[in-house]
């Protein structure tokens, strides 16, 4: 083992992050002064700064084999640092004002965010559950931060114990795949796999664990009951991180871990996909309509999108992964924007999450109300917004592929889960108008005008995430 | 031969008292047979030739996690009776579900196959000339340093999320302020009293410290001082 084999200049970003987080958590704790907003600035500052640092791309692979940088990861890196940074910045009003103003805050979305950015760039099993773990242990944290709160606390523990169960799950199926094939590493994966009948049962059952674990990461159906329960117990600021980045990363890893190792096995996983996606695109638009309260019905909404993701998995191809990247895109820009508008559902100085609060929105709030529109509208995939491109791409896939029930059911779907959607436009604005909302803090503002303008005018200008997001497809499929 | 006898020894405690771990009724004997395992399992260790781990087991697992179990299992006063309550009523159930998974374990299991260089390993697991706690240290912080940096960060943050949970600074808490204390003299705390001779306390009854009340946080940290006079 020499040092050039080990390449740790690949991790740089990684080690940036994971250094000013440590940075911020010293400054936070000896600081005699309230630093919850400082320390926020600064975590902020430290996404940007390893975005950054991941721009330019130094490709490779380092540290004998466990850890890849492609045009993949980076592409998955900078959507889960913007993601985050956004997130960060919608909390900034929303903590101060329900009093969870604790620096701890974004120094553990901080350190998510390193954990996500390791599975981005996990080329290994064994990098793959570290990475995860990372993550996850900080957003179980997160999700109980409201320690007083009942809801919160039982959120907390429900992702803690299902989620623990998860990991349990995908360790099981991580010593399968390694008593089976012998290695842990990604390329020797792929070599030892290149013969499809080369695959014993005992790999298959490993590959089936693998995908159970990081299918109840990003919510798919069977392994989504948490959802609706933390999406709702949890602080609104931490809910509207934990449909975005913690979203993106798992999928990333699915995407990888299904493309690169076990990419000859194509046959072997893709029924379980193209059955997991089905199962999360009924459920999604089915359980969401009877939803009286707005998070639970962003956490349905969640479960139906990660469906329409998996379409593009289960197709198998550059174009099918393509279509995964640019859909969580656009997920991410919406979906933040969407919390951003929840969040400033507040009157005398009371949050409020129920649906029927929004009546009237159209004419007491005209801003508001149609960045919660446009985003209702781009999730409900009506052209041009930026969902009806993800679906585009995502649905034209899976028809290249011949999938052509997964594409029409894909579109059944849609079709239903509009109802819900554009039923939240109806109460805006034909409801009779109650109250208005207390003034909107300028974060939230900010956040939900970015959100509201990628989703508008995404149609304008795709071509250069489509371009990345074509040469990060490809890289999995050299 | 005396090895082998040895290996057989270590293994049969250690499946009994693997299995009284589980079996047995009070909980405090749970962890007791866990401890014996223990030290089984770090004979069993020595036997193969890993030294490192097999004193790794003892300091970590006898010293620290074991003896943590035992506190759990005496402090937090679980009614191991009630937990069991369910055992008959979900037994049929649960048997089932056993069967079918041991079932298709065994058909997972058909189609194992060793590797054809594993057999040759398997008698050579040590690299002659080379301790094993180098080795191991060779593979944890050159090979997989990543991910000991990065299990490093897990504890990290779980470290921080244990506080931020658990921690409640209200302020109330009886800190030591050494000005406060260097501040006070015999004249604030101290009473002198003439006690008639055999009349004992009946006369003048307890005597509170000498501290003014309305600063409920001031008479606590006043009381907390009392004890060191």
């Amino acid at each position: 083992m020499t040092w050039t084999a080990m390449n740790w200049t690949l991790a740089v970003p990684e080690l940036v992050l994971a250094c000013c987080g440590m940075g911020i958590l010293v400054f936070g704790v000896l600081s005699k002064r309230e630093t919850f907003q400082l320390c926020s600035m600064l975590t902020i500052g430290a996404f940007l700064l390893t975005g950054v640092l991941v721009l330019p791309g130094a490709y490779g692979v380092g540290y004998s084999g466990l850890f890849t940088s492609d045009a993949f990861s980076a592409f998955v890196k900078l959507l889960v640092l913007v993601a985050a940074a956004l997130c960060v910045v919608v909390s900034l009003d929303y903590n101060e004002h329900v009093n969870l103003r604790r620096f701890e805050f974004p120094v553990l979305m901080l350190f998510c965010t390193v954990g996500m950015m390791l599975m981005a760039s996990a080329s290994n099993l064994m990098t793959m559950y570290v990475g995860t773990e990372l993550m996850s242990l900080a957003i179980y944290v997160l999700a109980a931060f409201a320690r007083d709160e009942l809801r919160s606390a039982e959120a907390g523990l429900k992702y803690f114990v299902l989620g623990a169960l998860a990991s349990g799950l995908m360790l099981y199926g991580i010593s399968l795949v390694y008593g089976f094939s012998g290695s842990m590493a990604f390329d020797k994966l792929a070599e030892a796999l290149a013969d499809p009948a080369s695959a014993s049962p005992g790999l298959v059952v490993g590959i089936v664990f693998i995908v159970a674990g990081l299918a109840f990461k990003v919510s798919a159906v069977p392994f989504h009951m948490w959802t609706p329960d933390v999406y709702e117990g949890a602080p609104t600021s931490i809910t509207a991180f934990l449909g975005t980045a913690p979203k993106v990363a798992p999928m990333a890893l699915l995407v990888r871990a299904m493309a690169t190792p076990f990419g000859q096995l194509l046959v072997q996983w893709q029924q379980l996909i193209v059955l997991v996606s089905i199962a999360s695109m009924l459920l999604g638009s089915l359980a969401a309509i009877g939803q009286r309260n707005i998070k639970r019905l962003m956490a349905y909404s969640s479960i139906g999108h990660m469906g329409y993701v998996l379409i593009g998995l289960a197709a198998g191809s550059v174009d099918g992964i393509r279509g995964v990247l640019i859909y969580l895109v656009t997920y991410v820009f919406m979906n933040v924007g969407t919390f951003a508008c929840i969040l400033a559902m507040r009157r005398r100085g009371k949050m409020l999450e129920g649906i029927s609060d929004l009546a009237g929105l159209g004419r007491t709030d005209p801003a508001m109300a149609l960045a919660f529109a446009v985003f209702m509208f781009g999730m409900a995939g009506i052209p041009p917004l930026s969902g009806f491109w993800g679906k585009y791409f995502i649905f034209s896939a899976a028809v290249q592929q011949g999938m052509w029930t997964l594409a029409v059911i894909g579109v059944l779907t849609s079709v239903v889960g509009a109802y819900y959607y554009i039923n939240i436009v109806k109460v805006m604005y034909f409801d009779a108008p109650e109250e208005a909302f207390d003034p909107r803090p300028a974060s939230l503002s900010f956040v939900a005008a970015v959100g509201g303008l990628f989703t508008t005018f995404f149609f304008v200008f795709p071509a250069p995430v489509v371009a990345a997001a074509e040469a990060a497809a490809k890289v999995l499929f050299r | 031969m005396i090895a082998t006898l040895a290996f057989y020894v270590f293994a049969v405690i250690l499946l009994v008292s693997a299995s009284m771990v589980v079996s047995a009724r009070n909980p405090v004997h749970s962890v007791l047979f866990l401890i014996l395992t223990f030290f089984n399992a770090a004979a069993l260790f020595l036997l193969a030739g890993a030294e490192f781990l097999a004193m790794i087991l003892v300091i970590v697992y006898v010293g620290a996690v074991a003896v943590l179990f035992l506190f759990v299992v005496m402090m937090l006063d679980v009614n191991f009776a009630q937990l069991r309550e369910g055992f008959q009523r979900y037994l049929p159930v649960g048997a089932t579900i056993g069967v079918v998974l041991l079932v298709e374990l065994f058909m997972v299991l058909g189609g194992w196959k060793f590797a054809p260089e594993a057999a040759s390993l398997r008698f050579a697991p040590v690299t002659p000339g080379v301790h094993n706690t180098a080795q191991l240290g060779r593979l944890l912080y050159t090979d997989y340093f990543l991910l000991f940096q990065a299990s490093g960060l897990v504890l990290l943050v779980a470290m921080i999320g244990a506080i931020v949970l658990t921690l409640r600074d209200k302020g109330d808490g009886r800190r030591q302020d050494i000005s406060r204390q260097l501040a006070r003299t015999a004249a604030d705390t101290l009473v002198m009293v003439d006690v008639a001779t055999g009349a004992g306390m009946k006369d003048v009854g307890i005597l509170r410290p000498k501290v003014a009340e309305p600063e409920p946080v001031a008479a606590a940290h006043d009381h907390g001082h009392g004890g060191h006079h």
